[in-house]
């Protein structure tokens, strides 16, 4: 067999003399390392999406058994923090494209500014979460454990943009209201959608924790992703200041910017549909 | 060309090559070479079938009587095992993850996958996410079977099903990973000439099965996540007495793992395409119909999870669409099954190892295949469902399917994976053998499940013995021609025969480097000039000239057939 040769010959192999620096050995070309980039990170955003569907049906199947139970349940939800925090992870979108708009115009300085304002958004939205989270627990709609129905002990909810502003520094008792544990419990029906007969129901209350249930799941899931997506951040912001990337080759900023519009998609619907759908005020 | 298999050849031999080319434990474990992951993938997944073996052999040994050798209690835990085992850290990575992943990016003159960080992260998933499934075992295993049907599982079992869950969790990951090398490779890194219509069928069926891989499996993951959080917190989504659904449990387990049993046969497909290929010297007949038959397949199989759930609370009439829709699946399948054959017709064929794997294949798959429109008929579902019809039907189906597809491939590409040839007489033995026990074995099933022996019993009425024995003789045999294949393939690393490139004098691009081959595959990226199976006159292969310089001629492979040199 003449036509192939055994022995490796590495005149031959370092032929491509004017290979771009950050042009993985496997690779022909930068274009063709950058398409296959994008091309795997939208197939693993399809996987993604495949992930969130195993809930969202979920979330389908159950909303449609029990109606009145998840009406009941997403009024518990503060829509106060809801809207704060989809503004806020827009918000973050938005820092992101500009940090993409920078690296691809070679501009690392901006780069650096633009993913670290991207974090501070990204961390700002967790607080919230925690907040809101910690609000559950207080009032013991946490569907595991000690699961409370109808709610005995409303913690301090925003009511309007100052409370929420106040809260979220943590100074929320300049506000009047104290902590949640100052709070006496009071056996009483406290929130307006809750009827009487809906109270007395013991199925209920079993519905609605499902409700609750479902709501942890995937806002705790989507949690994870911007947890997951900040530890990223702070890797690229160390190697845009350390001179990784170029006008040629910022392929990973990129990448990461759709993985974190996704996130941002993904919570959009979470809060169509767990806070806003079949609202009664 | 049967005798020539032993002959000695002095290629590969002396050369810088995967193998060789970087020495100890580091160099394998930090890996970032398709190639040596693969061989990492096929140590690790044969200990796994190993082990599941052991268990098949346990069961059988426990059905020897009518009463049953083991407390029922082991005897879950045993069948558990054994299903967990085979299914998640056997079948499915068996074929992609160790002759995909070695031949898939040789076979479209690609140097690596196009990930390779990530190819070798997936290796790690699955060695951790078995390591759970086996600390699960020792711990004293679980006794759910495999679909971990809920509430038993998520309720009532008190066994690892915790363990097991995030196991099978963190191998999804490791298929996932997989699935999108293969369809990124594909797309952005075929050789120059390397169009998709002369890609070989096995690059179609691992990208159709790279498809299902990325759809499904991330729903097996939430599945399985949604179960575990269940178990833990008691949160009731699946738990009837809490409002949930236990249905809904089987949807979504169904929605994966009826896509899954094509990730399992899919490859397999692929493999035996290139084995009827290259052992009749022929052209598959058909190929474009056998590469969208994959793609249908796969499509097909998204379609068709219903026929699992025709006793479990379905409308009649979901069940018909069900039961109709699986009945389609059946026409691709019968696709390749007819342009196989036809190719097989007035070919040159010898009948080497790999070539009675694949016939073998076509065999068993067919009555597992047809025995499966029994299973996806509405009504005579209702009498064998969890019976042992449906184990000895999906046995044909995946243990024929994948595994003979699995075998029949290594075989082929022995040579080029080692730089060593396994002795063809005890590899032929062994092919004949595991052909007559696997039948012994399965075929007594059939008739065990319509008489009427449910599946998962550790006892039976006496008058099932007679069939059980048969099995059990049959799972014996069975056994000793697979330890006779794992161990001349063992033997054949130190003492086979050194490979030539193209043994078979086939025209895919993997016979045209070296046995084993060059870390990055090639000297210089190969330009391809020919259709796929284009395997006369070879000649007009105008083959891996240099760019920049006049081609090298090609230079015959083959005189004639059947001859080497
Ligand atoms: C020596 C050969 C084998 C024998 C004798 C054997 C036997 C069995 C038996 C008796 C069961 C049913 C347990 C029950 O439901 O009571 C079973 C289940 C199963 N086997 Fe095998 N098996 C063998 C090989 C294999 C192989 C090679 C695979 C995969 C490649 C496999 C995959 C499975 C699966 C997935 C199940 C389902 C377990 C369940 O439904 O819980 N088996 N096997
Ligand atoms: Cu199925």
């Amino acid at each position: 067999m003449a036509l192939i040769e055994t022995e490796r010959d590495p005149a031959r192999v370092e032929m491509h003399s004017h290979r771009h620096p950050r042009l993985v050995h496997h690779f022909e070309s930068m274009e063709q390392q950058r398409e296959a980039g994008t091309l795997g990170m939208w197939w693993f955003l399809l996987t993604e999406i495949m992930f969130f569907g195993g809930m969202f049906l979920a979330y389908t199947v159950y909303r449609h058994l029990y109606f009145d139970a998840f009406a009941a349940g997403s009024n518990v939800l503060n829509i106060w923090w809801g809207t704060f925090n989809t503004m806020v992870l827009i918000g973050s979108s938005l820092t992101m494209a500009l940090a993409v708009f920078h690296a691809q115009t070679g501009n690392p300085r901006k780069v650096v500014i633009f993913l670290l304002a991207t974090i501070v958004l990204g961390s700002v939205f967790l607080r919230v979460k925690y907040i809101e989270y910690n609000d559950k627990f207080v009032e013991h709609v946490f569907p595991a454990g000690d699961f409370r129905w109808p709610i005995v002990n409303e913690s301090v909810r925003p009511n309007n943009i100052g409370d929420l502003l106040l809260m979220l520094v943590g100074a929320e008792h300049l506000n009047g209201a104290g902590p949640a544990e100052a709070v006496p419990e009071k056996p009483a029906i406290n929130n307006a959608s809750q009827t009487a007969e809906q109270a007395a129901d013991p199925l209920m209350a079993g519905h609605v924790r499902m409700f609750f249930w479902i709501y942890f799941a995937m806002t705790g899931f989507h949690a994870l992703h911007m947890i997951i997506g900040i530890g990223i951040l702070l890797v690229l912001i160390v190697q845009t200041r350390r001179g990784k990337f170029s006008k040629e080759y910022h392929s990973y900023i990129e990448l990461f910017g759709l993985y974190w519009h996704f996130v941002d998609i993904v919570w959009i619907f979470l809060f169509a549909l767990l806070y806003l759908i079949d609202r009664h005020p | 060309m049967p005798s020539e298999i032993g002959a000695v050849h002095t290629n590969g031999d002396g050369g810088l090559n995967y193998l060789n080319n970087g020495h100890g434990l580091r160099s394998w474990l930090l890996t970032k070479d398709h190639k040596r992951i693969a061989i990492l993938y096929l140590i690790t997944v044969s200990i796994f079938f190993v082990i599941g073996g052991v268990f098949a052999l346990l069961i059988r040994i426990n059905l020897l009587s009518p009463s049953g050798l083991f407390e029922p209690d082991t005897y879950n835990r045993l069948f558990t095992a054994h299903g967990v085992i085979m299914v998640f850290f056997f079948l499915v990575p068996a074929v992609p993850a160790i002759l995909g992943n070695f031949l898939l990016p040789i076979m479209i003159g690609a140097k690596d996958l196009a990930f390779p960080k990530i190819n070798l992260l997936s290796w790690y998933c699955y060695i951790v996410g078995a390591c759970f499934g086996l600390v699960a075992i020792i711990a004293g295993g679980v006794d759910t079977g495999w679909t971990f049907y809920t509430p038993y599982s998520t309720s009532f079992s008190n066994s690892n099903v915790l363990l097991v869950g995030i196991g099978i969790f963190i191998v999804g990951f490791s298929s996932i990973l997989t699935g999108l090398n293969f369809i990124v490779t594909v797309h952005t890194m075929r050789a120059p000439g390397m169009t998709w219509f002369r890609l070989p069928l096995f690059i179609w069926a691992h990208y159709a099965t790279a498809l299902v891989i990325m759809l499904a499996t991330p729903v097996l993951a939430i599945t399985v996540a949604l179960m575990a959080i269940e178990r833990v917190a008691h949160v009731g989504i699946f738990d009837p007495s809490m409002g949930g659904d236990p249905v809904l449990f089987q949807h979504m387990f169904w929605f994966y793992s009826h896509p899954a049993v094509y990730i399992m046969v899919l490859p397999a497909m692929g493999v035996v395409s290139e084995l009827i290929a290259n052992m009749s010297r022929k052209n598959i007949f058909g190929y474009k119909f056998v590469a969208m038959s994959s793609l249908a397949i796969a499509v097909f199989g998204f379609l068709v999870w219903g026929h699992h759930l025709f006793v479990s609370t379905q409308s009649v009439y979901l069940g018909l669409i069900f039961s109709f829709l699986s009945y389609a699946v059946a026409i691709p399948s019968a696709i390749k099954v007819f342009n196989w054959t036809a190719t097989l017709f007035k070919g040159s064929i010898s009948y080497d190892t790999p070539m009675l794997y694949g016939l073998g294949f076509i065999g068993l798959f067919l009555i597992g295949g047809m025995t499966g429109l029994f299973t996806a008929a509405l009504g005579l579902d209702v009498h064998i469902t969890d019976t042992y019809f449906v184990i000895a039907h999906f046995h044909y189906v995946m243990v024929g399917g994948s595994l003979m597809g699995f075998l029949g491939g290594l075989h082929l590409w022995w040579g080029k994976m080692t730089g060593r040839n396994y002795p063809e007489y005890w590899a032929r033995a062994a092919a004949v053998i595991q052909f007559v026990g696997f039948n012994l074995t399965f075929f007594p099933q059939f008739l065990l499940g319509y008489l009427g022996m449910p599946r998962r019993y550790a006892s039976y009425p006496p008058e099932f013995q007679l069939l059980h024995v048969l099995s059990t003789a049959g799972a014996t045999i069975l056994g000793i021609g697979m330890l006779m294949t794992i161990s001349y393939f063992i033997w054949s690393l130190k003492n086979g025969t050194r490979a030539t490139p193209n043994p078979w004098g086939a025209s895919g691009l993997e016979w045209h480097t070296s046995s084993p081959p060059p870390t990055e595959n090639f000297l210089t990226t190969p330009i391809v000039t020919w259709e796929a199976y284009e395997f006369a006159p070879m000649e007009t292969m105008d083959v891996l000239g240099y760019p920049g310089e006049p081609h090298t001629p090609a230079q015959p492979v083959h005189s004639e057939h059947g001859t080497e040199d």
